[in-house]
């Protein structure tokens, strides 16, 4: 199977808290740029579906990761390569030189030269937190899509059962291949995901897997294509375009009670929530 | 003046009523709105919105329109909208957001995601939507004619009804996609619970990590009392303490209940994305410096095990 993963970095998400904004721009600096949790764990699934998990050194198919971003960003690609894909290609772009939906003409652009039998994207990035992409992909590439995945079952490597998670439970379907798959936190359960190459009886460990040193000074060797955006889209134009930002308002601070009923008291009588 | 195509999400047979944001938000943006009710058994349900103040309630009732595949959605919704609505919005519930873009797509419409307000300027409309986990919100204009939006249900509170009997009309089912021939609906896997839904209930008790095995033991009695929805952690759902559809936060529920516990929960910034406005928030932690605390209105630093029972008594006591 040859899987394409895209990826995107993000300002660092555990330190979300210290975005700032000046004069109605969203300032990030002093964040780092990390990868994007959710691609992570997409690279670890397009991995998974490719090895068989007791000897994960040869891969039974390609994965290929892809970024829309500028140089520094190979930073995300090197890493993924590091922990097993194949090669990488960058599409240079400013970041405020692209929105969701040119992304995702791109990546259509991406697929049908590269003609993957899927694409594993991230549910969202953490930094827009559009959760847009992959159906937008989909659709330009007349394909099935199967969003919020928990697990994922590959039969021959010619279709996939998903079990998406939504509101209600766990829904599942069947999809062929070629297809679009954006993947949720428990894809990387130690269970998620079954692939025919690998024994049912294997477990994974629980996340995603880390690259040794050797591994990433391999990595540095491994083919990495830079692709031009106008030989891929021939029209760039955006169709959202953000004036603004501001801060939400802090919340007032709280108190700390000191027993049960005091906290009965107060809810009771003074913020009549009961 | 633009016109709103409302999608009324169903479910069990019913139009859900996280589609009541959906009809907030038309009433915010000061236009006129029809509402699609679409699924298998659509036409049943669609007395339940002619009373919103809606032109139109319109039916897409189809058996292929079973199992919601996106697949099959989308075609219909895309046809419907082309017949004289500018903006189509729909709750961002994960049918809503699984849809929505599919659609926008088809428009060659651009897409709001998950906008808590929005702005009438000279008929042009400006959006509001929170990124970096809620840690700032941006404002936004979409630059096409056609424009799709999914809303964000904590921050459209629900529609009550307005009166009036909207005309109900059925609509063509559009011919699915090619794509759709190629997704197999299996199943749904659903917990059935006699609870309030999560974007729905008065109070909300959730539990984190700390609760392990005993997360339905510890926290079931509580929510009972209040009859209150229950929610995790992410680290709670991952461990398997509470079923993945429990959990709150940036990438799970996003939720604004008028009361929320959280039991043995850090407050991790991706948590306290889905539970920060909530109008009252009540923490119980055993650690003083436990982030959650900077957001509790009411903190108690304490055994959880200890003092979930002791509030079940003094709650009896008070109420
Ligand atoms: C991409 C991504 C997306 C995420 N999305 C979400 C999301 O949507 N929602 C979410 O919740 N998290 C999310 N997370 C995870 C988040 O970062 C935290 O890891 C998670 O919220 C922690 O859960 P917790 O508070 O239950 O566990 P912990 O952080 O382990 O906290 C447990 C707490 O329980 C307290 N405790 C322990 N024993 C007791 C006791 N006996 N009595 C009282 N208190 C006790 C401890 O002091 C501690 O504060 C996401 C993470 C990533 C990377
Ligand atoms: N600039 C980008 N380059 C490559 N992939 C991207 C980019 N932006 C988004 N994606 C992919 O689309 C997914 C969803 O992103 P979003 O729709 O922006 O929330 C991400 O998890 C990535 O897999």
């Amino acid at each position: 199977m040859k899987i394409l993963v895209p990826l995107k970095r993000v300002a660092d998400p555990d330190n979300a808290n210290k975005v700032k904004v000046n004069g109605g721009k969203l300032e990030t600096t002093g964040l780092e740029w990390k990868p994007n949790p959710f691609d992570e764990y997409a690279v670890e699934t397009a991995l998974r579906l490719t090895e068989n998990g007791t000897n994960t050194k040869a891969r039974q198919g390609e994965v290929v990761v892809v970024t829309i971003g500028p140089k520094d960003a190979e930073t995300t690609l090197r890493a993924a390569l590091a922990t097993g894909a194949d090669r990488a290609i960058r599409v240079d772009a400013g970041d405020e030189q692209v929105d969701g939906d040119l992304v995702a003409r791109i990546l259509k652009a991406v697929v049908d030269k590269e003609q993957p039998d899927l694409v594993l994207l991230g549910k969202q990035a953490v930094d827009g937190d559009s959760n847009q992409v992959p159906q937008l992909l989909a659709e330009y590439l007349g394909w099935p899509q199967a969003t919020f995945a928990a697990t994922l079952k590959s039969e021959a490597d010619k279709a996939l059962v998903v079990g998406r998670e939504v509101d209600g439970g766990t829904l599942s379907i069947r999809v062929t291949l070629p297809a679009v798959v954006s993947v949720d936190l428990r894809i990387v359960a130690p269970k998620s995901v079954t692939s025919v190459h690998t024994p049912a009886t294997h477990n994974y460990p629980d996340g995603v897997r880390f690259a040794a040193l050797m591994a990433i000074m391999a990595a540095k060797k491994k083919p990495l294509a830079e692709l031009k955006l106008a030989d891929l889209v021939s029209d760039p134009a955006l169709k959202i375009q953000y004036t603004g930002f501001e801060l939400p308002p802090a919340r007032k601070a709280g108190v700390k009670v000191k027993t049960v009923a005091e906290l009965v008291e107060k809810l009771k009588n003074e913020a009549k929530a009961l | 003046m633009s016109k709103i195509l409302i999608v009324a999400e169903m479910s069990d047979g019913k139009v859900r009523k996280s589609t009541h944001s959906s009809i907030t938000f038309a009433r915010s943006a000061n236009l006129p709105f029809s509402i699609l009710v679409i699924g298998a058994g659509a036409a049943a349900a669609a007395g339940e919105v002619t009373g919103y103040g809606a032109e139109k309630v319109l039916v897409a009732d189809d058996a292929s329109l079973a199992g919601q595949v996106c697949e099959t959605f989308a075609p219909t919704i895309a046809q419907v909208a082309k017949t004289g609505f500018d903006i189509v919005a729909i709750t961002a519930s994960s049918f809503g957001k699984d849809v929505a873009p599919r659609v926008a797509a088809k428009l060659g419409a651009g897409y709001a995601p998950d906008i808590s307000g929005v702005l009438s300027d000279g008929g042009k409309l400006t959006y509001k939507r929170p990124v970096y986990a809620g840690n700032a919100y941006a404002t936004c204009q979409l630059l096409t004619a056609t424009q799709v939006v999914s809303v964000r249900q904590s921050e459209f509170v629900a529609a009550e009804p307005s009166g009036g009997a909207s005309a109900i009309e059925p609509v063509q089912i559009a011919p699915a996609d090619p794509a759709a021939a190629r997704v197999e609906f299996i199943g749904l896997d659903a917990q059935k619970s006699a609870r309030p839904d999560l974007g729905e209930a008065r109070v909300i008790v959730s539990g984190g990590r700390a609760l392990k095995e005993k997360f339905a033991e510890v926290l079931d009695p509580l929510a009972n009392l209040l009859n209150a929805a229950v929610g995790a952690s992410r680290a709670a759902c991952d461990a398997g303490y509470a079923p993945p559809e429990l959990q709150v936060g940036q990438t799970g529920r996003v939720v604004a209940p008028k009361l929320y516990f959280a039991i043995g929960i850090s407050g991790a910034i991706q948590h306290l994305a889905g539970m920060k406005g909530s109008k009252t928030i009540v923490a119980i932690n055993k650690d003083p410096d436990a982030p959650i605390f900077q957001v509790a209105d009411y903190g108690l630093v304490a055994d959880l095990f200890t003092t979930v029972p002791e509030l079940i008594s003094e709650l009896k006591k008070a109420t």
